[in-house]
């Protein structure tokens, strides 16, 4: 039988694999689909309480969740065009003219 | 017992994709095996009989946005190999496994859920979408549009982005450019 604890176990899961990826990832591309796959654990973890609560507030969240992670690649996708453009690379490292 | 068996099917194989995304060296085979799990996500979501959400998975992200990724990607020199320098590897694993960690304590740990009341409960005998249509356009409808006008935003600003002449942007110049410019 599959409970919550079931799926929020496996969101938890997925978001710290989102999370090793946002961490070792040294290309701007990569890390965007890390935090993609951040999305995506929420999503799961929203739609479970739903189900397990009887609530369809959860699915709404993941909707606009959904609506946001879109935007973001739009805009993300972008400002990385416009990056690879003028510097001819997406390191990360390369972003460092504050020296901060 | 098939939900248990498609549960653990659809965990496994979204576990191994999205390692092999966060893992692998190679853009394209890193974008291939995000898309393969998010269609595996879209798996859990027919699972917890959100019918809607799960479309809306299938067609979202690996429609539109695994899409926008592989058009992006034209723009970048993706064949070569990602090289990366990571500093401390071990840490990166101690620290996500930490957190990992805590998580799952924090999920497993006896919630106190009891006074939990359901805010929009689902009535039955009503089909999932249907529901959602329902509570999506009387009690959420004014974050709905706000969530319209942010995604013009997203696509005025994909466009002006990638259009033509914004890599030469003047306020963000930086002196050797600057230089190069005025030797050609």
């Amino acid at each position: 039988m599959i409970t919550l604890s079931h799926y929020l176990v496996l969101s938890a899961v997925l978001f710290a694999i989102g999370l090793v990826g946002v961490y070792r990832r040294k290309n701007l591309l990569m890390l965007l689909f890390s935090t993609e796959i951040l999305l995506n654990a929420a999503n799961v973890g929203f739609a479970a309480i739903s189900k397990f609560y009887g609530d369809l507030t959860g699915q709404m969240f993941a909707f606009f969740i959904v609506a946001v992670a879109a935007s973001e690649v739009a805009v993300g996708l972008g400002l990385m065009i416009v990056w690879y453009k003028r510097r001819g690379t997406l390191d990360i490292d390369s972003m460092q003219s504050m020296h901060g | 017992m098939f939900e248990a068996i498609a549960f653990y099917t659809f965990s496994a194989i979204t576990i191994v994709m999205f390692w092999i995304t966060v893992t692998s060296k190679n853009a394209l085979y890193a974008m291939s095996a995000l898309a393969a799990g998010m269609i595996m996500i879209s798996g859990f979501f027919f699972l917890l009989d959100a019918d809607f959400l799960g479309v809306v998975q299938i067609i979202v992200y690996t429609g539109a946005v695994m899409a926008l990724y592989a058009f992006g990607m034209m723009f970048f020199d993706t064949t070569r190999d990602v090289k990366e320098r990571v500093r401390a590897p071990k840490l990166v694993f101690l620290l996500s496994g930490m957190t990992a960690l805590v998580l799952v304590i924090a999920l497993v740990a006896p919630i106190l859920g009891d006074h939990i009341e359901a805010l929009y409960p689902m009535k039955e005998g009503i089909e999932n979408p249907q529901a959602v249509g329902v509570v999506l356009f009387t009690k959420y409808l004014v974050p709905f549009e706000v969530a319209a006008v942010m995604l013009l935003v997203a696509m005025i600003a994909g466009i002006v982005l990638a259009g033509k002449k914004m890599d030469e942007s003047l306020t963000l110049k930086v002196e050797d450019e600057f230089t190069q410019k005025g030797a050609q």
